[in-house]
């Protein structure tokens, strides 16, 4: 066989999770650059939609995994059928989207095969024949290439946003698409899934915001979000904040932006002393602009931000309320 | 319930961080404290003690310095620890702490096993599913409630934007609990002196060794991210600043 590429497309509640067309994207340029053959699978109970829907895309072939065991998701049955279908395929690399799904069941899937999973990769590099995955270390402070020291199947796991999902490139043609009927035996899927839910009444969407002002940890004490509410308030936008003060109940959990809450995209994010911790990071990096005000000079928010202030918002915020009110006023 | 925490010692997460000469690692002149994830597992497991009685364990894989952790845990309320004490523990992969951890307890019975749902350090947030697999136990990731039921467990699975789900699942289970699932508590000054008298138990490296296999995965280099983004620093008095940040917001993000 043919050294291949096997990117795991994931569907959920019978959408196609849109994040799974940047892991295409990564795929097609690592196949580019390795020469290695590009092959696609979803996974479910009835996924023949799915998988015609990426062979629009440029890509060798995509595989329909099935299994009415497949739905709901259990990481017990997709551990079980993609080990069935990587061992018989043996592809060389996999690789996933880096979702809460994803991490329920990848490091099971890599132990089940003797294998090992480099996650929430940004990025790789080619090296001669070597690959190497870069990953974010210490919440964003450093950066780390890493290499697979075993055999293939080698798992990598993308972060949201490392790749551009706009950018899949389209098929010349519809790519084959096959059924592969997954055998799951009684007895091993042990967990029993409900319907999944939201649970924050969505008063405020904010993926409509056009301006942030999002609190961090820097705001100290839940007294003090009065003062980023009245900068969003001179602004005209909305309020935002990071896990921690959803956490702490300053701000209800339908305000909180990362990978648990909201990913936004506005004109302007304002961070007020949020350091960039990952988790945060993923749920707004995608921002038009992004200014961050923050004591810390090493804070991680500062690699991504356009405007960056190392200083006190306590002392800053105030001064930036009556500027920005000035100005509103036209002066 | 018998419970077990796996914790871990990181970097405190305001500690300057400098690159070891080879460039493969940080120096270890920092400032550790216990990785939050797992602050909030245990604390978890103190409260399902509290409702249910049992015994919480906590276990932890580095060196000397990361007895700390285990002292903290012991003074909030914890039983017992299991401490792997070496250097070497530092340098494992997630694969191989986890078979660390399975070796170091095959002869007790717990019911659960919870970690915290990734490292601030490495942030792979494996371990726990790798244990889990080893074990061949049920587990469930990123976990905001537990609740106790007559065939095992209720738990509530966080997922992205907002979403949540409810899972059965029997018993025993490996967890990975999620930040902000309950509010941590504070070691009271009895917890303190009572911890000194409560058990650790050191296993050696050697008395897991042939549990471990090579790493499956290498750090070939770590480095200073390079920066993509061209950023502006603004400085001067908080006056000065914000007139330059209005003048930004004007011009060039154009909302104003």
């Amino acid at each position: 066989m043919p050294d291949s590429i096997l990117v795991i497309v994931e569907q959920r509640e019978g959408k196609l999770n849109r994040v799974s067309w940047e892991t295409l994207t990564a795929g097609q340029a690592l196949a580019a650059e390795t020469g290695w053959t590009l092959e696609a699978a979803v996974v479910g109970s009835s996924v023949v939609n799915f998988a015609n829907e990426v062979a629009g895309k440029k890509v060798a072939k995509v595989y329909a995994l099935e299994s009415p065991k497949l739905e709901p998701y259990t990481p017990d049955a997709f551990a079980a059928g993609l080990k069935q279908f990587i061992a018989s395929r043996q592809p060389k690399l996999v690789l996933l989207p880096h979702t809460y799904q994803v991490r329920d069941f990848i490091p099971k899937l890599a132990t089940a095969m003797e294998r090992t999973a480099i996650s929430d990769c940004v990025g790789y590099k080619k090296e001669g024949d070597k690959l190497l995955f870069t990953r974010q270390m210490f919440q964003g402070k450093l950066a780390a290439d890493v290499s697979f020291t075993c055999d293939a199947p080698w798992f990598v796991t993308f972060q949201n946003g490392a790749f551009r999902g706009d950018k899949v490139e389209a098929g010349a043609s519809s790519a084959p698409v096959e059924t592969v009927k997954v055998e799951i035996a009684d007895g091993v899927i042990r967990n029993r899934p409900q319907e999944v839910f939201k649970e924050a009444k969505q008063a405020v969407d904010l993926t409509q915001a056009e301006i942030i002002v999002s609190v961090g940890r820097g705001i100290k004490e839940q007294k003090n979000i009065d003062l980023a509410k009245q900068l969003a308030e001179a602004l005209g936008g909305e309020l935002a904040a990071s896990r921690p003060i959803c956490d702490s109940g300053w701000l209800p959990m339908d305000r909180q932006i990362g990978s648990s809450g909201q990913t936004v995209a506005p004109k302007l994010y304002l961070a007020l002393g949020i350091s960039g911790a990952i988790q945060h990071i993923v749920g707004m990096k995608g921002s038009r602009a992004i200014i961050a005000i923050n004591k810390d000079s090493e804070a991680p928010i500062f690699e991504i931000a356009d405007y960056a202030v190392v200083g006190n918002l306590f002392d800053i915020v105030p001064s930036l309320i009556e500027e920005v009110k000035k100005a509103k006023a036209g002066s | 319930m018998k419970i077990l925490v796996c914790m871990k010692q990181v970097p405190q997460k305001d500690a300057p961080l400098k690159l070891n000469d080879a460039g493969t690692w940080i120096r270890e002149d920092v400032s550790y404290e216990v990785n939050e994830p797992d602050a909030f597992a245990l604390e978890e497991a103190l409260r399902q003690k509290e409702k249910h009685s049992g015994e919480v364990v906590v276990i932890t894989a580095g060196p000397v310095r990361a007895q700390q952790v285990l002292r903290e845990a012991l003074a909030k309320g914890a039983d017992r620890a299991i401490h792997l004490e070496d250097n070497a523990f530092v340098g494992l992969d997630a694969s191989n702490t986890a078979r660390a951890f399975a070796a170091a307890i095959k002869e007790e019975k717990f019911d659960l096993i919870f970690t915290g749902l990734q490292s601030d350090d490495y942030g792979y947030a494996q371990t726990g599913v790798v244990l889990a697999e080893l074990l061949g136990w049920p587990h469930a990731t990123i976990i905001m409630q537990i609740e106790k039921t007559d065939a095992g467990i209720k738990v509530k699975r966080e997922l992205e934007a907002g979403y949540f789900q409810f899972v059965d699942m029997p018993l025993p289970a490996v967890l990975t609990i999620q930040s902000g699932i309950n509010k941590l508590r504070y070691a009271t000054l009895i917890g303190i002196k009572q911890a000194k008298n409560k058990p650790l138990r050191k296993v050696a490296l050697a008395e897991v060794q042939s549990a471990i296999g090579s790493n499956m995965q290498k750090i070939e280099r770590l480095y200073i991210p390079q920066k993509t983004k061209n950023t502006e620093f603004l400085e001067g008095a908080p006056g000065e600043v914000a007139k330059k940040l209005v003048e930004k917001l004007r011009n060039d993000v154009r909302v104003l």
